[in-house]
C-alpha cells in the first residue's frame, strides 16, 4: 500500500520541529501546513515576502494584495510580516530558513535535484526553486516514487537540468523515506510506507542504497 | 508636488524610447503598475526589454505589451500564465533570460545600490551557471552574477506623499521597492496621495529620493487563484 497525497503530506510534517521557519513548495508540500502538530511554533515563509502565512481567506476577506508563492490568496495571522523580494531571498540564501520542503521532478543519490524544465517541453522558469535548494539549510523532497510512466525518480543521476547539485538533504515517497548521506556517500533506506516490502522498493528503484540497520517499518 | 502627475500617459511623457530597458513591479498580477502598462502600450514604444518576474496573463499587465508585440526580450524567473508569451516564444519572435527569483531580486537591488557585481550559490552546477564566472570562498562554489539597472522603472505602491515616499501593502509590495532603486527614472502609481507629512517617518518604505514620478489610479487588481475557506456553520 503506497502512500496518498495526504498520507505523504502527514509524513512530511513530521520533519517539522517546534520553533522552524519553513517554506513549502507547490503541490503536496502545501498540504504539509494542514498537519503541523498542535501547540507546534512553526512560521511559514512565502517566498513572495511574507513570515507568517495563515489560511485561505473567507469569501468576504479575499484581498488581492495578499498571495502566496502559488498565487493563491491567503491571510495574515497574528505573527506576519510583510517584506520586499530581495529581502525575501536574503532569507532564504542567507540560510536563515530551517527547511525546505520541495516536490522534484527526480532526484539524485548525491543529493542533486531536478525540478524545473524538461527539454523540448515549454519552460515556465525556475521561479525561487534554484534559490532555495542552495541557500536553505535542510532540504526535503516530497514526491512519488515513480513518473507517470513507472519510471523511478529516485536515480543514480539526474537525467534532467539541475535546480541544484547535492542539495537534498531527505527523500520522502509514497513507497519509503531515504536519508542522502552527506558528502556523496548515497542513499540510506530508513522508513518503509506501511504494507510496503523493502523487495518492492529495491524493484522500484534505479538508484542504489543501504538499508539502515533500524529500518522502519 | 511637482512629482505628481495627472494621469499614466502624462506621467510617461518623454520617458519613453525604442530599445529602451524598463523594470515592471510586481509578483504575478499582485503589485503590478496596471495603469503605466496600459501607459506603455498606448504609447506606441517598441523593442523593450522588460525586467519583471512574471510576464502578466493574457490581455492584462505585461500581457498587454505581448499582444501588440512591443516586448522584444523578458529577464524573469517564471512565465507560466501566458499563451500569446508562450507562442511568441517558441516562434522566435521574443528572447527570454531566466534568472533564479532571488538572483533577479538581488541583481535589481544591485543595480540601484551602484554594485556591478556579485556572486552567490544559487545556480552553481546548473545551466545558470553556463558562461560566469565561478569562484570558491570558505570552501563553497559561487558564480558571479551582475547588477541590473533600467531606463525606466514602473512601479505600484499603496500611498505616496507629494515629496514621493512610498507605502506598499502586503504582499504588494515584492519587486517595487528595489525597482524604484534602479531605475534612471522611477514612475510610481498609487491607490491614495497624502498630504506630505502624514506619514510617521518611521514607517516609510521607500524613500522619496528614488521616486520621480507619481500617478494617482484605480487599481482593477485581478486576482490569479482566487482560494477560500468556507465558514463552518454553528
Amino acid at each position: 500500500m503506497s502512500r496518498t497525497r495526504e498520507q505523504l503530506a502527514a509524513r512530511a510534517a513530521r520533519e517539522l520541529q517546534d520553533g522552524f521557519y519553513v517554506n513549502l513548495g507547490i503541490g503536496i508540500p502545501t498540504l504539509v501546513a494542514n498537519y503541523i502538530p498542535h501547540g507546534m511554533e512553526v512560521t511559514l515563509q512565502s517566498e513572495n515576502g511574507m513570515l507568517g502565512m495563515g489560511p485561505f481567506p473567507y469569501e468576504d476577506e479575499v484581498d488581492a494584495d495578499l498571495i502566496n508563492a502559488g498565487k493563491q490568496t491567503i491571510t495574515e495571522i497574528a505573527e506576519s510580516s510583510y517584506f520586499s523580494s530581495s529581502d525575501s531571498f536574503a532569507m532564504i540564501r542567507g540560510g536563515h530558513i530551517n527547511l525546505s520542503i520541495l516536490g522534484a521532478m527526480e532526484v539524485a543519490e548525491n543529493g542533486d535535484i531536478a525540478n524545473w524544465m524538461i527539454p523540448g517541453k515549454l519552460v515556465k522558469g525556475m521561479g525561487g526553486a534554484m534559490d532555495l535548494v542552495a541557500g536553505v539549510k535542510r532540504v526535503v523532497v516530497v514526491m512519488d516514487h515513480a513518473n507517470k510512466h513507472g519510471q523511478s525518480k529516485v536515480l543514480k543521476s539526474c537525467t534532467l537540468p539541475l535546480t541544484g547539485t547535492g542539495v537534498v538533504s531527505r527523500i520522502i515517497t509514497d513507497l519509503c523515506v531515504f536519508d542522502v548521506k552527506p558528502d556523496g556517500a548515497g542513499l540510506e533506506l530508513i522508513e518503509l510506507a506501511e504494507g510496503v516490502t523493502l523487495d518492492e522498493v529495491a524493484a522500484k528503484t534505479e538508484a542504489s542504497f543501504t538499508v539502515a540497520a533500524d529500518l522502519k517499518s | 508636488m511637482r512629482k505628481i502627475f495627472p494621469d499614466a500617459k502624462a506621467a510617461l511623457e518623454g520617458l519613453t524610447f525604442d530599445g529602451m530597458t524598463v523594470m515592471s513591479g510586481g509578483f504575478g498580477l499582485c503589485g503590478i503598475p496596471e495603469h503605466l502598462i496600459a501607459g506603455l502600450r498606448d504609447s506606441g514604444v517598441k523593442d523593450l526589454t522588460v525586467i519583471s518576474n512574471n510576464a502578466g496573463v493574457d490581455g492584462f499587465g505585461l500581457g498587454q505589451l505581448l499582444g501588440t508585440r512591443q516586448i522584444a526580450k523578458m529577464i524573469s524567473s517564471y512565465v507560466g500564465e501566458n499563451k500569446e508569451f508562450e507562442r511568441q516564444y517558441l516562434a522566435g519572435e521574443l528572447q527570454l533570460e531566466f534568472n533564479p527569483q532571488g538572483t533577479l531580486a538581488e541583481r535589481i537591488r544591485a543595480g540601484g545600490a551602484g554594485i556591478p557585481a556579485f556572486f552567490v550559490k544559487t545556480g552553481v552546477g546548473t545551466l545558470v551557471a553556463e558562461g560566469k564566472e565561478e569562484r570558491t570562498f570558505n570552501g563553497e562554489r559561487y558564480i558571479m552574477e551582475t547588477g541590473l539597472v533600467a531606463d525606466l522603472s514602473i512601479i505600484k505602491a499603496w500611498k505616496a506623499d507629494g515629496r514621493g515616499n512610498l507605502q506598499f501593502r502586503k504582499t504588494a509590495r515584492n519587486f517595487n521597492p528595489m525597482m524604484a532603486t534602479a531605475g534612471k527614472v522611477t514612475v510610481v502609481e498609487v491607490e491614495h496621495i497624502v498630504p506630505t507629512g502624514t506619514f510617521d517617518p518611521d514607517h516609510i518604505h521607500t524613500p522619496g529620493i528614488y521616486v520621480d514620478r507619481i500617478v494617482l489610479t484605480q487599481s482593477e487588481k485581478r486576482i490569479e487563484q482566487r482560494t477560500v475557506r468556507q465558514r463552518e456553520t454553528a
